[in-house]
């Protein structure tokens, strides 16, 4: 059943629809009073949503058009004066394209730098491909000294907003694109570094992470009375919260992981690190892209077809428990 | 200025000693640019103060082609940032001194290099807080002219531009040689005064062996309004060591003990003329 401490919405069937983004970009607007926090956009200012931030504080706003390698290093600079910046692009291309400046200029001196990609997964789905992000935490999670986060909705990333802001040092974010149903709430708890227990359950622990929260929620409440299914949120999934992992994995010997991400180098492969490190043994599925890319469509449809679906959760979760 | 030309040269004798202890390193470069080194910290283009070395108001330097910190290292050295026996840990194990810097990896470092193209978007970031903040101090950022090469570099060019940061000078140490050979072989970057003036770069052109011509250099480069500077500064890489000047193989590694005791023989001639 769901956890009441975490209050999340009254009912899953009652659920807003609402962007990431927009909770983004009015918690950085909010942010704004603080004059040490300075925003970088890289010709996505609407997209990105950081243009009212732009607006009402012009002094601390920098678009630098087309070329995200110099935003990131420029980032680092405005870092080494004590700012605290916001860096803001597509995924497929901050931190894809600027990997090597994130290490270097933000990375090896821990420079105070918010590396936030948008459109994450699915997200630029007609797009096609090589503007989708199936790969952007498996690049960035062996970087040593960044913190890596990922939100389940709109209000999950508000909070989050506020806490990589007051966080000193890099952290990257990522956002997956479509509105989305709002599963967390103002009241629901949030610490950095922190896994949250959304439904309590015995048989499966299914860990979760960014839209497939929604996505797993809604599977473990299908399978109740059939399969008693644990959901664990991990919005930071570097440093990994391996206690409550471990946690879950011994109660339920059986793990299922689902993100919106590669199923090698993303969060599956993360708690997989942590369990084989303790000694923790578990039967394990992991719910992700396949090793292959996307192509054009819309995200929703993509996530059926490459399997990041509430149903892909249902079958794998079915499979291990032998139902 | 002689007194600044024997300085320079015995930074270089400290160079050839850092790299002929650890057997690795860049020599030609930091050689060819220690007359400029010199003149920056010795002479006093930058305000620093080894005694104070973050202090707010100061002038921050920032070394875009990391492989010449030998130079940067010994100099600091020479201006009591850190003291001068601990040059002979460059590159070793346990060491601040970094075979490419890390940032505040020592007093002074302010940044962090390797990769070209990197060090050029930190120091712009840095002069926009400047500029925006009204602060008086400038920013100097160091580069390779092979760095030139690196697509980063150009973007960064474009922003300096359009934030019009009259308070970054960018120096080129346009001494022709890089990794794979000349650059005009490897990767021709010629007419490049005319591509740094169509990005919107004021450009000087300096002997880099002349330190009192880089030191009016400067003195112009102040009065610039509006725009970022770009000093080319024409070198030769090896420069003191006749059996090094010119080579490109000179340009990644480091001296044997043999041609260490022959270098540091003819910079010790100089030194006595």
């Amino acid at each position: 059943m769901i956890n009441p401490e975490m209050q999340l919405v009254e009912s899953l069937d009652k659920v807003e629809v609402k962007a990431m983004r927009d909770g983004y970009g009015e918690a950085l607007l909010e942010l704004g009073k603080d004059e040490r926090l300075w925003v970088l956009v890289a010709d996505l200012m609407e997209s990105t949503r950081v243009k009212d931030f732009a607006k009402k504080y012009p002094d601390r706003f920098v678009e630098l058009g087309i070329a995200e390698q110099n935003m990131m290093g420029v980032a680092a600079g405005m870092a080494l004066e004590g700012k605290a910046v916001f860096v803001n692009s597509f995924a497929c291309f901050s931190p894809g394209r600027n990997y090597d400046q994130l290490r270097v200029s933000v990375c090896v001196g821990k420079a105070n730098v918010k590396v936030v990609g948008g459109h994450a997964g699915a997200g630029n789905g007609e797009d096609g491909a090589n503007q989708q992000s199936f790969e952007d935490v498996g690049m960035v999670r062996s970087l040593p000294n960044l913190m890596v986060v990922s939100p389940a909705d709109y209000e999950q990333v508000k909070r989050a907003t506020r806490a990589i802001a007051a966080h000193e040092g890099p952290v990257y974010m990522r956002m997956t694109a479509p509105a989305r149903p709002v599963v967390t709430s103002k009241m629901t708890p949030f610490v950095l570094g922190k896994a949250q227990v959304l439904r309590r359950g015995g048989e499966v622990g299914l860990i979760v992470s960014g839209a497939m929260v929604y996505e797993g929620l809604r599977a473990a409440d299908e399978l109740s009375g059939k399969v008693d299914v644990e959901v664990i949120n991990i919005h930071t999934i570097k440093p990994i919260d391996e206690s409550e992992i471990i946690r879950v994995a011994q109660k339920c010997k059986r793990i299922v992981v689902a993100e919106e991400h590669q199923i090698i180098g993303g969060l599956g492969s993360a708690v997989a690190e942590v369990l084989v490190k303790e000694g923790v043994g578990v039967k394990m599925k992991m719910v992700g892209m396949s090793d292959v890319f996307g192509e054009s469509g819309k995200p929703d449809e993509l996530l059926v077809k490459y399997g990041m679906s509430k149903e892909a959760i249902i079958k794998a979760i079915k499979e291990l428990a032998g139902k | 200025m002689s007194e600044l030309h024997e300085k320079a040269d015995e930074i270089r004798e400290e160079i050839i000693k850092m790299l002929v202890n650890v057997g690795s390193g860049h020599t030609g470069g930091a050689l060819g640019a220690a007359d400029f080194w010199t003149a920056l910290y010795l002479g006093g283009l930058v305000r620093v103060d080894p005694d104070n070395p973050w202090d707010e108001a100061r002038d921050r330097v920032v070394l875009s082609a990391g492989h010449y910190c030998p130079a940067q290292y010994a100099v600091l050295a020479e201006m009591g940032f850190f003291e001068k026996k601990e040059l002979m840990s460059l590159r070793q194990i346990n060491s601040r001194l970094q075979g490419h810097p890390v940032v505040r990896c020592l007093p002074g470092i302010e940044n962090t290099s390797g990769p070209l193209g990197q060090g050029i978007s930190q120091a712009v970031g840095m002069a926009i807080v400047g500029k925006r903040e009204r602060k008086q101090w400038r920013v100097v950022c160091f580069m390779g002219d092979g760095e030139q090469q690196e697509g980063q570099v150009w973007e960064a060019y474009m922003l300096a531009s359009k934030e019009r940061l009259a308070n970054l000078t960018v120096v080129i140490d346009r001494n022709n040689m890089q990794i794979d050979g000349r650059t005009e072989e490897v990767m021709p970057l010629e007419p490049l005064r005319t591509k740094l003036e169509t990005f919107g770069m004021e450009v000087f052109e300096v002997d880099g062996h002349e330190i009192g011509s880089i030191m009016e250099t400067f003195a112009k480069v102040r009065m610039v309004y509006e725009r970022p500077s770009v000093i080319l500064l024409h070198t030769v890489p090896g420069k003191g060591v006749g059996f090094m000047e010119g080579l490109v193989e000179w340009h990644g590694k480091a001296p044997s003990a043999a041609e260490a005791v022959e270098a540091l023989r003819e910079l010790g001639k100089t030194e006595d003329d």
